[in-house]
């Protein structure tokens, strides 16, 4: 199994080694003194952890998330990560967002479209270490690939792809294989696994920039 | 050195003077540019700040600030609001069309060709007047003219409004008809909470309790019949539609409520739903011949 990040750690909850970072709860999630559980049911990079693949996480210091929603899963992130830039494009959320961001110093909510990153390219600084992508929309390889201008050279993209929001109709498979095929114009993929049984029709992809 | 001052006021943070908190959040929420570029260093370097810990602190202030003011912003333009736009955009347009028509009947007595409805107030309405009497007529058609104006400025207001208050429900719907069914739910909260099989008579309040009292077949469709996907339905499958549609309706009416979030699967989901209702009658054509 790969190493874990520096502030990520398994302990034990309910008599199971979990995932866990140290910070402020945010979402009535258990703690164990400190530490506050990552439920990978509930975040795909949490999933893509627990499920062993490829993620060389250990030396990340910046990040942009694109999708952060609620901010369940960029907490875990600002908890071990440096600048955390998070951009999430529909306003209820943002608001739960935004109390995240006022525990957490290194958090900075973004009411962005995450389609057009021009809109924000004024704030996120670039040469970032990881790009973390979980958007519900179509097109989502393209976002990961106009996204790709802020990682620094050999930056790692963790990218959870929602088959549904490509296309309902199609057969799950056929949708990551053109995500892959897209992906391709700005990045290596080093691993790529379904995110079964903690998200159904969804693939984790993990990537570096060219 | 030039390159960098050049990088440097494409930032968010260039021209801003300290505690300017107006010009901060119009940068962040309205700024943008081509490429990132190391805003912390740039930040230090053209006296912004003298740290880059100091960068990241005023980042925070900056972004949160915006962040909450234009959430806020975007969730004040609330179904409230649209539920009276709609009804107002319904009685200017009835009282437009009503006006018209009582000055059709009496500006036919004065002259040769007025036409019909608000086109003919309008037309009317660019015509001098000659006498007292005339210039009576002729200020009644401005009023139409301007009252139809109004109707119509609701009806863009109502197109701009609708998709942020309920993206999914506008966005399957169109605005007005989005509009329409949170007004007669009576706010999108309302709305959510009803079953689908009542969204789908939702206006044909008239015909249920008509039904329910024994008189008459159950209504199959509402105001939703104002939607192609109702009316542009053969009547022998129009009842499949209704009841496909407002299933749809009211899961994008409580994704709207409950989060607000945009779900390109379900507007797919009806489209393949719709298509596969419509075969039957290309089915049946065929069986036929």
């Amino acid at each position: 199994m790969t190493e874990l990040p520096v502030g990520v750690d398994r302990r034990e909850f309910d008599g199971k080694q979990r995932l866990a970072t140290r910070g402020q709860p945010v979402y009535g999630e258990p703690t164990d003194g400190e530490w506050r559980l990552w439920d990978a049911g509930r975040s795909k990079l949490g999933a893509m952890l627990e499920s062993g693949m490829d993620i060389e996480l250990s030396d990340v210091d910046s990040v942009l998330y694109l999708g952060a929603a609620s901010g369940t899963t960029v907490s875990h992130v600002a908890d071990f990560a440096g600048p955390t830039y998070a951009v999430e494009f529909a306003p209820r959320p943002v608001r739960d967002l935004v109390d995240v961001a006022e525990s957490r110093p290194n958090l900075f909510p973004l009411l962005k479209d995450a389609r057009k990153p021009s809109s924000y390219a004024h704030i996120v600084e670039s040469d970032l270490d990881l790009l973390v992508q979980d958007v519900a929309t179509r097109g989502q390889a393209s976002v990961a690939v106009d996204n790709a201008q802020f990682l620094a050279d050999d930056g790692l993209l963790c990218l959870a792809v929602k088959a549904r929001s490509e296309d309902v109709t199609a057969d799950p498979e056929t949708v990551f294989e053109h995500v892959r095929e897209e992906l391709v114009d700005a990045y290596q993929i080093v691993d790529s696994q379904r995110l079964e049984p903690f998200h159904d029709d969804h693939l984790g992809i993990v990537a570096r920039k060219r | 050195m030039t390159d960098d001052t050049d990088a440097a006021a494409a930032g968010w943070f260039a021209g801003i003077e300290a505690g300017d908190t107006e010009a901060v959040d119009r940068a962040i929420r309205t700024g943008s540019t081509t490429e990132p570029a190391d805003w912390p260093r740039l930040a230090v370097e053209h006296g912004f700040v003298d740290r880059e810990d100091e960068y990241y602190s005023r980042l925070q202030e900056a972004t949160i600030q915006s962040a909450r003011r234009e959430a806020r912003a975007r969730e004040q333009a609330d179904d409230k609001q649209l539920l009276h736009a709609v009804r107002a955009m319904d009685d200017a347009d009835r009282t437009a069309n009503e006006l018209a028509e009582r000055l059709s009947e009496w500006a036919g007595t004065l002259f040769d060709e007025t036409g019909t409805g608000v086109d003919g107030a309008r037309k009317l309405a660019t015509r001098s007047a000659e006498t007292p009497l005339e210039a009576q007529v002729i200020s009644l058609a401005e009023r139409v003219d301007e009252l139809a104006g109004e109707g119509e400025s609701l009806r863009q207001f109502i197109n701009r409004q609708a998709p942020i208050v309920a993206p999914n429900l506008t966005e399957m719907a169109g605005p007005v008809l989005a509009a329409r069914l949170i007004a007669l739910a009576g706010g999108l909260e309302q709305l959510a909470k009803k079953p689908s099989g009542t969204v789908q008579v939702l206006g044909a309040e008239d015909a249920l309790f008509a039904h329910l009292a024994g008189r008459g077949s159950s209504p199959k469709h509402g105001i939703i019949y104002t939607h192609e996907y109702v009316s542009g339905t053969r009547p022998e499958d129009r009842g499949s539609a209704a009841r496909a549609f407002a299933g749809k309706l009211s899961i994008a009416a409580r994704i709207d409520h409950y989060s607000g979030e945009r779900k390109p699967e379900i507007h797919d989901e009806i489209k393949s739903r719709m298509s596969t209702i419509r075969a039957r009658a290309e089915t049946d054509e065929v069986e036929t011949q």
